[in-house]
C-alpha cells in the first residue's frame, strides 16, 4: 500500500523527508567508503587509507543526528501506520549503515598490512566483488527512499551471488597460500576484506527485510528461512 | 534449533469474546439523507471498541442507534438489525426502557443536573428501581467507586454536582450511567472537553471497567483509539471501511483509506 498523498500537517512531510535525506546520506557515503577503501587497498595508498578511517566519524555523528530525528518525530508526531514502521526501519537502518561504514573502515585499516610492492593475484578479483557489494548498499537505500518493496527484494535475492563470490575467492586465497606459505600474512588479510565484503551484502539484506516492512506491513517472505552464516 | 514462539498477547489486547451486539445491515436516515449505508459488525463483550472516522462519518449515529436514542426525532429512522445477546433492539416490540437501563450513554459534555451529587446517580436508580434508604445509598456509593469518584466526593454527597471539575462532572456522568448496572457502555467523545489528566483518569477508568462491560467509544483522538480500545472501526461516508484488532488498524491497516486517515494525509 503506498500513500496517496501529504500529510494534512505539511511540516510532518517536511520532517520525513529530512530523515529520509539523511539515511540517503548515510548511505552515499558508505556507498562511496566501501569505493575508496578498494582503491586504497588496489593503489596501496596507506595515507588515504588513514584518512578513510577518520571520516568514519562523520557518518557516526550523522548516526546519532539520525536518532534524534527519529525520537523526535515519534514524540512530536506520533507516526501511525506506514509512518510508524517508516520511522522504525529509518532507526534501525540508521545503525546497520554505521555498521557497514564500520566494515569499509576494516578494508581500510587494512592496507598497511599489505606489501607495498609486488603483485597479490587474487587482489584483482576484489574490486569486482566490492562494486556487488556497495551496489547493494545503493539499491537498497534506494529501494527506502522511494518506498520500493520490488526493489529491496531483489537486492536480498542478489545477496546469494555475493556469498557466491565469497566463497569463490576464499578458495582462491586458500590455494595461493598453499603454493608459497609467504603469501599466508598478506592472504589473510585479503581474505579478511572478503569477509568484510560479504558482511556488507548480510547487512544490505538486512536493510532490505526492514524496507520491505516498512512498505508493505508485511515480512519479507522466507527471510525467515534464510540461512544465517 | 531454536523453536520460534508466537509472541505472547497480553489478555487485555485479546478480543476473541464473542459479540455482544450484532450489528447487520444497518442504514440509518436523516430525513431523506442517508447517514449509514449497510454496516454489519460485531462488538465482542468485554472489550472497548472505538468508532474513528472524519465528520460526518456516521460514527456517532452509530452510537445513537445502539440505543435508540434517535426515536425522539420523527424524521430519524432505522433499517436493519442490532442484535443485543441475541434480540433486535430495533424490534420496536424491545421496551426502550428496558434498552435504555442496559445501554449507558456518557456524551461528549457533562451533562449533570443541577442538583447535589448524590442526587445526580439516585435519579436514574429512583426511575429503575424501588430501593430502601440504605440500599440506595449502597448503590450509590458503588457507583461512585467504580467510576474512581468516591474518595474526591465522599465528603460532600450533598454539594451541588456543578461545583465539580469538568473531569470529575464527567466521572459522574459516568457513575450516573454505571448506577443502574447497564451491560453496555456507549461513550460519545468523552474526553473531548477535558484537561489532559483528566483524561488520563477516564482512559483508566475505561480500562478497568471494560472487565464487567462493553464499551463502545466513538473518539476524534486517535491516539486515545489506540491506548484504550482492543478493537477498532473505521467510518467514512456512512461506510464501515475497515474493522480489526487495534494494535493491526494502527500499525497495518488493510484499506487505504484507513491508512491516510490514521497517518493524517486525509483529504
Amino acid at each position: 500500500m503506498t500513500p496517496t498523498g501529504a500529510h494534512t500537517l505539511t511540516a510532518f512531510d517536511e520532517d520525513l523527508r529530512e530523515l529520509r535525506e539523511l539515511i540517503a546520506e548515510m548511505g552515499e557515503r558508505a556507498e562511496a567508503a566501501i569505493h575508496e577503501a578498494m582503491r586504497c587497498l588496489v593503489e596501496r595508498d596507506v595515507e588515504a587509507a588513514a584518512r578513510l578511517v577518520e571520516a568514519d566519524q562523520d557518518i557516526d555523528r550523522l548516526e546519532a543526528l539520525a536518532e534524534d530525528r527519529v525520537v523526535l518525530l515519534i514524540a512530536l508526531r506520533a507516526p501511525m501506520a506506514d509512518d510508524l514502521r517508516d520511522a522504525l526501519a529509518a532507526l534501525k537502518i540508521t545503525g546497520v549503515v554505521e555498521r557497514i561504514a564500520d566494515y569499509a573502515k576494516n578494508i581500510a585499516r587494512r592496507v598497511k598490512r599489505l606489501p607495498k610492492k609486488g603483485s597479490i593475484e587474487p587482489l584483482s578479483l576484489l574490486p569486482q566483488m566490492a562494486n556487488m557489494a556497495a551496489a547493494m548498499v545503493h539499491d537498497v537505500l534506494d529501494a527506502f527512499i522511494e518506498r520500493d518493496a520490488a526493489k529491496a527484494k531483489k537486492v536480498s535475492e542478489s545477496d546469494d551471488a555475493l556469498d557466491d563470490f565469497y566463497d569463490g575467492i576464499f578458495r582462491t586465497l586458500l590455494t595461493f597460500m598453499m603454493e608459497n606459505p609467504q603469501n599466508i600474512g598478506p592472504s589473510t588479510s585479503l581474505l579478511f576484506v572478503a569477509k568484510n565484503l560479504e558482511r556488507i551484502g548480510d547487512h544490505a539484506t538486512n536493510i532490505a527485510e526492514m524496507v520491505y516492512f516498512a512498505a508493505t506491513g508485511e515480512r519479507l517472505p522466507d527471510s525467515a528461512e534464510r540461512e544465517v552464516p | 534449533m531454536i523453536e520460534l514462539m508466537e509472541p505472547k498477547v497480553r489478555p487485555e489486547q485479546q478480543t476473541d469474546a464473542p459479540a455482544k451486539i450484532e450489528v447487520r445491515d444497518l442504514e440509518f436516515f436523516y430525513g431523506k439523507s442517508q447517514a449509514l449505508k449497510d454496516v454489519s459488525l460485531d462488538v465482542p463483550a468485554h472489550a472497548v471498541t472505538a468508532i474513528i472516522g472524519p465528520s460526518g462519518c456516521g460514527k456517532s449515529t452509530l452510537l445513537r442507534t445502539l440505543n435508540r436514542i434517535y426515536e425522539i426525532y420523527p424524521d430519524q429512522h432505522a433499517e436493519g438489525e442490532i442484535l443485543i445477546d441475541g434480540q433486535d433492539i430495533l424490534d420496536r416490540r424491545f421496551p426502550l426502557s428496558e434498552l435504555r437501563r442496559r445501554v449507558g450513554m456518557v456524551f461528549q459534555k457533562p451533562t449533570p443536573f443541577a442538583t447535589s451529587i448524590r442526587n445526580n446517580v439516585a435519579f436514574a436508580l429512583s426511575y429503575y428501581e424501588r430501593l430502601s434508604k440504605s440500599e440506595m445509598s449502597d448503590r450509590i456509593e458503588d457507583a461512585l467507586r467504580q467510576a474512581a469518584l468516591w474518595d474526591e466526593v465522599k465528603d460532600k454527597l450533598g454539594a451541588s454536582a456543578l461545583s465539580l471539575s469538568g473531569g470529575q462532572q464527567q466521572r459522574l456522568c459516568i457513575a450516573r450511567t454505571l448506577a443502574v448496572r447497564p451491560d453496555v457502555i456507549l461513550l460519545d467523545e468523552p474526553t473531548s472537553a477535558l484537561d489532559p489528566i483528566s483524561t488520563a483518569r477516564i482512559e483508566e477508568l475505561i480500562h478497568e471497567l471494560r472487565q464487567r462491560f462493553t464499551i463502545v467509544i466513538v473518539t476524534h483522538n486517535m491516539q486515545q483509539a489506540a491506548r484504550v480500545s482492543q478493537r477498532t472501526a473505521f467510518f467514512h461516508l456512512g461506510e464501515l471501511i475497515e474493522v480489526g484488532d487495534t494494535a493491526q488498524i494502527f500499525t497495518n491497516p488493510r484499506v487505504q483509506r484507513t491508512q491516510d486517515y490514521i497517518t493524517g494525509r486525509y483529504g
